[in-house]
């Protein structure tokens, strides 16, 4: 059976499943039940380990205790729960452990409400918890991108020994499509001389993120730098529609991609030029795609970007063009999702 | 070669355990955690699961007793000790996971994660040093400072009607039906230590036989932030600490 019917939760845990994944440690949270329960029912057939934690903050230490040993880990939930989660995901970072997060968001701050919403934008790119690090972030559109992407979060974990989040929304998490479990993507084998299994036949190891010598931080932290580096170069990700003649190009990612795309849609049949840039790695942030889209033409485009937030990537936006382009922003907050007829008719007015 | 009663005069019958490393500590002098640590080591010797063990070190002065072990470890978030662990051996259930803990990880910041891995009766040896004291940074009040004891944060001693009373997580946690081993033990004099030595060695025998939940209370002295030299240290365990916290089997 290739076809499945799946929420984009489901369709995350189903992923995973398939990417290797063989610790799933959760806490209940709404918008993102259906993840833990769907791990409860398959994890144990596939020979891997469930853990319905006491806390977000076991969860993730049990992420960190599974990472540890060379497993493939991860965690799933929503704003709230995540910003618990950020002590341990800043120790996953200074650990140079693998691991896959999944935040299913919702409105915030605070207890803010069970709404789809982006506004764990800063917290997902900018570090989130203590300390100079970075999460590779990972943003899915649709249900098959989000059974697609887990994969591809573990390879990108494994690879660089780094935790990666995977940045979805209530609606995305709640929303059923049917997905094709061919364009899985390929699982890849890393090895972990590292991990922790006993030391038989080698000298210990050891899993620390504390160094206390004179300047021996700061070394660790100008490696993982390194690192940083090479991801910046290597693994910007987006998706590009109809940007090349267009005057306006929409910035969106995840749910809000498929609705500007819609509207993107609607004003190319009326003759309008408008593209769409969907970054699908929110970082690193598809820089790239600005650049060219900046640089290549005469015109003087502008970016709008759109988000379910109160304008958070769009700093970013402004961060990749640097003053060549005019940015605008659109957004809506604490659930609320800017439509396809208010997308228009902003465009309107900056086209007017 | 000559015998004497049965032994051959050249066998060696006391060495530096294999899984402790031949390194001196940064542990104060007439601290617990050197004795512990080797305990620890030995018991781990005489099993002959060195190469099977994953350890896991506290946030606290024995923070970095990687240094000193010479097996797996890491290190885990204060508190997080028994999270990390309860992944680990559920993923890996042929190895020997321990954790390390002071009294602020295990019995404070780390109580969630101490009662739920003890419910949960995961199969784990925890190994519970607890000196009344936060001595790491600086001799705060600990859950299990005493009434009366002064410390950085209790300048004239810990009163209950302000910071309640010491917390005997041990006599908590006993109860609990995932729990399969729990005793009190103290370094305060050479009997006690061996007495020590023997619980510890129970609490990791039965992870080995998969019985289950096991836990060793130590106390042990903490000269520095007690105010005392080490001898009186050590006396204040048996005639004070240990009257609040009394040695022996709890289950």
């Amino acid at each position: 059976m290739t076809k499945l019917l799946m929420s984009g939760n489901e369709a995350m845990a189903e992923g995973a499943i398939r990417a290797g994944c063989r610790l799933y440690a959760g806490y209940p949270i709404t918008p993102q039940n259906e993840f833990p329960a769907y791990m409860a029912r398959h994890m144990p057939a596939a020979g891997g380990v469930f853990i319905q934690a006491e806390s977000e903050l076991a969860a993730i230490n049990m992420v960190f205790g599974a990472a540890l040993t060379g497993e493939r880990a991860m965690t799933s939930s929503s704003s709230p729960g995540i910003s618990l989660k950020q002590e341990g995901i800043s120790y996953l970072a200074g650990a140079e452990l693998p691991a896959v997060i999944v935040n299913v968001m919702r409105g915030g701050p605070g207890l803010g409400n069970i709404s789809p919403a982006q506004s764990d934008y800063f917290q997902a790119t900018k570090g989130g918890g203590h300390g100079d690090y970075h999460c590779l972030v990972l943003a899915p559109a649709t249900v098959q991108e989000s059974f697609s992407f887990m994969s591809e979060a573990f390879n990108l974990s494994d690879k660089y020994r780094n935790p990666v989040l995977v940045l979805t929304d209530g609606l995305l998490g709640q929303m059923m499509e049917p997905l094709d479990t061919r364009y899985a993507m390929r699982t890849t084998q890393y090895e972990k001389k590292w991990a922790l299994t006993g030391c038989a036949g080698r000298r210990p190891n050891i899993i620390r993120s504390l160094y206390l010598g004179e300047g021996a931080l700061e070394r660790v932290n100008l490696n993982i730098q390194k690192k940083y580096k090479v991801i910046l170069d290597k693994e910007q990700r987006w998706e590009e529609f109809l940007t090349k003649d267009a005057h306006i190009i929409l910035v969106a990612y995840g749910t809000m991609a498929r609705i500007a795309k819609s509207a993107v849609k609607q004003l190319r049949a009326k003759g309008k030029k408008i593209g769409l840039i969907r970054p699908i790695t929110l970082w690193p942030f598809p820089v790239k795609a600005f650049k060219r889209n900046t640089q290549s033409a005469q015109r003087r485009n502008t970016y709008l970007t759109i988000e379910m937030s109160c304008g958070q990537m769009v700093e970013d936006v402004c961060l990749a063009v640097n003053g060549k382009a005019k940015v605008e922003f659109l957004g809506r907050s604490g659930g609320g999702i800017p439509s396809e007829e208010e997308i228009i008719s902003k465009v309107k007015r900056l086209v007017r | 070669m000559n015998e004497i009663s049965g032994n051959n005069i050249m066998d060696k019958i006391f060495s530096h355990p294999k899984s402790l490393r031949d390194v001196s500590t940064h542990y104060c002098p007439g601290c617990g955690h050197g004795i512990a640590h080797r305990l620890i080591a030995e018991v781990i010797d005489e099993l002959g699961i060195r190469e099977g063990i994953i350890a896991i070190a506290p946030v606290g002065c024995a923070v970095i007793a990687y240094d000193y072990w010479d097996f797996d470890c890491c290190e885990a978030a204060h508190g997080r000790a028994l999270a990390v662990a309860t992944a680990i051996k559920r993923l890996r259930p042929g190895n020997i996971v321990f954790t390390y803990q002071g009294d602020g990880d295990l019995a404070a910041i780390g109580t969630g994660e101490t009662m739920h891995a003890a419910n949960r009766g995961e199969n784990l040896t925890v190994i519970f040093i607890n000196n009344a004291v936060y001595g790491m940074t600086g001799g705060q009040m600990a859950p299990t400072t005493l009434l009366g004891q002064k410390t950085a944060t209790t300048p004239d001693g810990r009163q209950a009607h302000l910071q309640g009373y010491p917390l005997k997580i041990s006599e908590l946690l006993a109860p609990l039906s995932g729990v399969k081993y729990v005793e009190r033990v103290s370094l305060h004099s050479p009997q006690e230590v061996l007495k020590a030595k023997k619980a510890v060695k129970q609490a990791f025998k039965n992870q080995i036989d998969n019985i289950g939940f096991s836990l060793v209370e130590i106390l042990s002295p903490c000269p520095t932030y007690w105010g005392l030299p080490p001898k009186a240290a050590l006396d204040w365990i048996k005639d004070v600490m240990a009257k609040e916290f009394p040695l022996g089997r709890i289950k």
